[in-house]
């Protein structure tokens, strides 16, 4: 009796013991879900290297991620994995999400278009795991589809039309030709420089919308001199998600006018040619694991993961309710490499961020552009202020 | 006649001359700028501050350092991957060490033999023999290590990772990893006090200093800065160094451009002070009286009167200076 009371009390310091250290054996780890088929890292389009669309798959740009935690890792006795998981569509990845997250894993990137993203945010309501979308600008997602743990690392739509129309404005170029598509996407983008250019003064001269088309019966919206002759304008804006079109835009104006919107110049999360805070080693990084370079949705998947490392890390590895609210708190700062300390709204969890326009191989400014002042935070001066935010998870 | 009067007075004139030039080798006042644009670093009179020289050196210069003797400064040339040894009497390049991938800052070992050298892009430390030119260890830390500092007793030496947001603690005995300190976000550079019990370190993001101690590797304490009319994103800590009866610290605050004068003993921010635009670099003459400030954006020095705390005047430089190192 007394031999055993010795031995459970033994055993009771051994568990103790390894209870209150478990640190040492802490495993966080990432699920990344993606489409077999994504048509927006297709080879075909990638091969045009239009400004505004990725590089190609941003999974390396978690990769990177995980391996910059290495050492911070080892102080913490924590080490940080990443499970790549894939899915024909929402309700496939729907169900590798449940067979991560039953092996506990709580923090997910998705790297999906936008209506499977809001799919998936929608069917995970209320459960203990967050959601970071990587990839997907729609705004509809910080707005009316915005769920409590679906938080955005990329950039909307409105961040990037109000990158531009400031730049416009600061630049005195004031009139603006639009050319829309035909795409769904086309008009999202379209709508979303409609709202910015309202909001920071700019005057649409005209708007016209525009078909990837030979076809001599459709010459007014194929032909780019057509589309730009009339009434004069300071520049024009191309609303194209897609990039085949816009591609042929710039020099085929009637008008020495520049263009901007999905190619000329752009507002984008990265740009591998930005040059300040720490930016070429992080590229170089990138370049040297990925075999290419790093575009906007890389950086969003590279900083979902530091986001998260960095909570685990201020907060010594809390238990996730603690993380989540550190994590989406004031006090966090995220080292973007944009100079600026970044955190994610409270209203909609959209990160907060600067956004870099951008041609082909420079960086001409950094949006918010000075002069455009907020009352807290001049990177909300972009996309979703909270008085704007119809975000009711 | 003639002539062999004027060589007897051009001899005379040399053998005196020479001794003065070794004597001016020493304490000249001149000021040395590193510009990271210019690939030169800018000698300037430390009474007049008119450009004495500008002395071309590798590519992209940054941190420089007197050796013990103060005969000579240690210049990184990071696109080169080299230091560049100027001589001061001379005021040129004498000769190149090979310090390996993008190197950014240095501190010398107790004895002056070895260099530490953090490599930006290869998440590196080379140990490099000075007087062999060769590398003769390399240390693995965090992404972007970048400022480095060998403690007073030389024995352990103090790395930050910009990315990890950590100081490495090594022993220099045998360049293995003793400590790693989670500090504030990007942590840039290092001030100690003399009896090694305090390291402090900037961090960039994280508008603070961490004060690490130098013992027992704990923190000891934050001192954040808060500037009137800045928000916190816009005050961005660096530079610093500390008098050499570590009462004093300076830091400066990036671009919020200003730098920042700090009671050590007491944490208390006693003055800010408005210099030049992205202050980052600066210095303290040998008596203390002066502080140079160097402007990365605004290409120029502040001349700071340290009994006062006022900026005396500002001298154009190169383009995008770096670093200031007096020799008075």
């Amino acid at each position: 009796m007394p031999i055993r009371t010795v031995l459970q009390g033994l055993l009771c310091l051994f568990l103790v013991f390894f209870w209150v250290s478990p640190a040492v054996a802490d495993v966080i780890r990432f699920g990344y879900l993606e489409l077999n088929k994504d048509a927006r890292y297709d080879e075909r389009r990638l091969f045009f290297r239009t400004l505004s669309r990725p590089l190609g798959p941003p999974f390396a740009g978690a990769e990177v991620a995980i391996r910059e935690a290495r050492f911070v890792g080892q102080a913490l006795g924590v080490s940080f994995e990443l499970e790549r998981a894939r899915g024909a569509d929402a309700a496939a990845l729907l169900a590798e999400l449940d067979r991560l997250h039953g092996e506990g894993v709580r923090f997910f990137l998705l790297d999906a278009p936008g209506n499977v993203v809001a799919e998936i945010a929608q069917q995970t309501r209320g459960r203990e795991l967050l959601l970071f979308n990587v990839s997907a600008p729609d705004d509809a997602l910080r707005q009316a589809q915005c769920q409590a743990h679906l938080y955005h690392t990329i950039p909307n739509h409105g961040m990037q039309t109000d990158a531009l129309a400031q730049f416009l404005v600061s630049r005195k170029w004031r009139n603006v030709l639009m050319l829309q598509g035909p795409l769904d996407d086309d008009k999202l983008i379209g709508a979303a420089f409609e709202a910015s250019a309202s909001r920071f003064g700019l005057k649409l001269v005209d708007k016209r919308d525009f078909v990837l088309s030979n076809d001599p019966r459709q010459r007014e919206q194929g032909n780019v001199s057509l589309l730009t002759s009339g009434p004069d304008y300071d520049v024009v804006f191309v609303a194209d998600s897609d990039g085949e079109f816009a591609r042929s835009v710039p020099y085929r104006t009637v008008r020495p006018r520049p263009v901007v919107g999905a190619e000329g110049l752009v507002a984008e999360a990265w740009h591998w040619a930005w040059p300040r805070h720490g930016a070429p080693q992080l590229s170089g990084r990138f370049e040297k694991h990925a075999k290419r370079h790093m575009a906007s949705v890389d950086w969003g998947a590279w900083i979902a993961v530091k986001a998260v490392i960095e909570a685990v890390v201020r907060t010594e590895n809390a238990d996730f309710p603690a993380l989540v609210a550190y994590l989406g708190g004031d006090e966090i700062t995220i080292d973007g490499f944009k100079g600026n300390r970044l955190g994610f709204r409270d209203w909609d969890r959209q990160l907060r961020q600067p956004l870099l326009i951008a041609t082909h191989n420079a960086i001409i400014e950094r949006a918010p552009i000075e002069g455009f002042l907020h009352q807290t935070n001049n990177m909300d001066t972009l996309g979703f202020d909270r008085r704007d935010s119809q975000c009711k998870p | 006649m003639r002539s062999r009067s004027l060589t007897l007075a051009l001899v005379a004139g040399l053998t005196l001359a020479m001794p003065m030039s070794a004597a001016l080798a020493k304490d000249t006042g001149h000021i040395f700028i590193s510009s990271e644009n210019d690939n030169a670093v800018t000698v300037l009179d430390g009474q007049t501050f008119e450009v004495v020289k500008t002395i071309p050196t590798g590519e992209r210069p940054r941190d420089m350092k007197l050796t013990a003797d103060r005969e000579q400064i240690f210049v990184i040339a990071s696109n080169d991957e080299r230091v560049d040894v100027i001589d001061i009497a001379r005021l040129e390049v004498v000769r190149s060490i090979d310090v390996g991938d993008d190197p950014e800052m240095f501190d010398f070992s107790k004895d002056g033999s070895l260099i530490y050298v953090s490599n930006e892009d290869a998440a590196k430390v080379s140990v490099v023999d000075v007087a062999g030119n060769k590398i003769v260890a390399t240390i693995e830390v965090g992404e972007e290590p970048e400022g480095i500092l060998v403690s007073k007793d030389g024995s352990r030496l103090y790395v930050t990772s910009e990315v990890a947001n950590m100081v490495h603690v090594i022993d220099t005995s045998n360049n293995e990893i003793m400590a790693n300190i989670v500090v504030g976000n990007r942590p840039r550079r290092f001030a100690d006090t003399p009896d090694g019990s305090e390291v402090w370190v900037t961090n960039e993001l994280g508008a603070s200093v961490t004060i690490i101690d130098g013992r027992t590797h704990e923190i000891k304490g934050t001192i954040s800065f808060e500037p009137q009319g800045f928000r916190r994103d816009d005050v961005t800590p660096v530079g610093i160094t500390m008098t050499g009866d570590g009462k004093t610290a300076y830091v400066t605050l990036g671009r919020a451009n200003h730098f920042a004068v700090v009671d050590v003993a007491s944490r208390e921010i006693k003055q800010y002070v408005l210099v030049g635009s992205r202050a980052w670099g600066v210095t303290l003459s040998r008596d203390e009286s002066r502080l140079v400030v160097v402007n990365g954006l605004s290409d120029d020095i502040s001349i700071v009167d340290t009994s006062t705390n006022r900026v005396l005047r500002s001298v154009p430089v190169g383009r995008v200076p770096h670093t200031a190192v007096i020799d008075d």
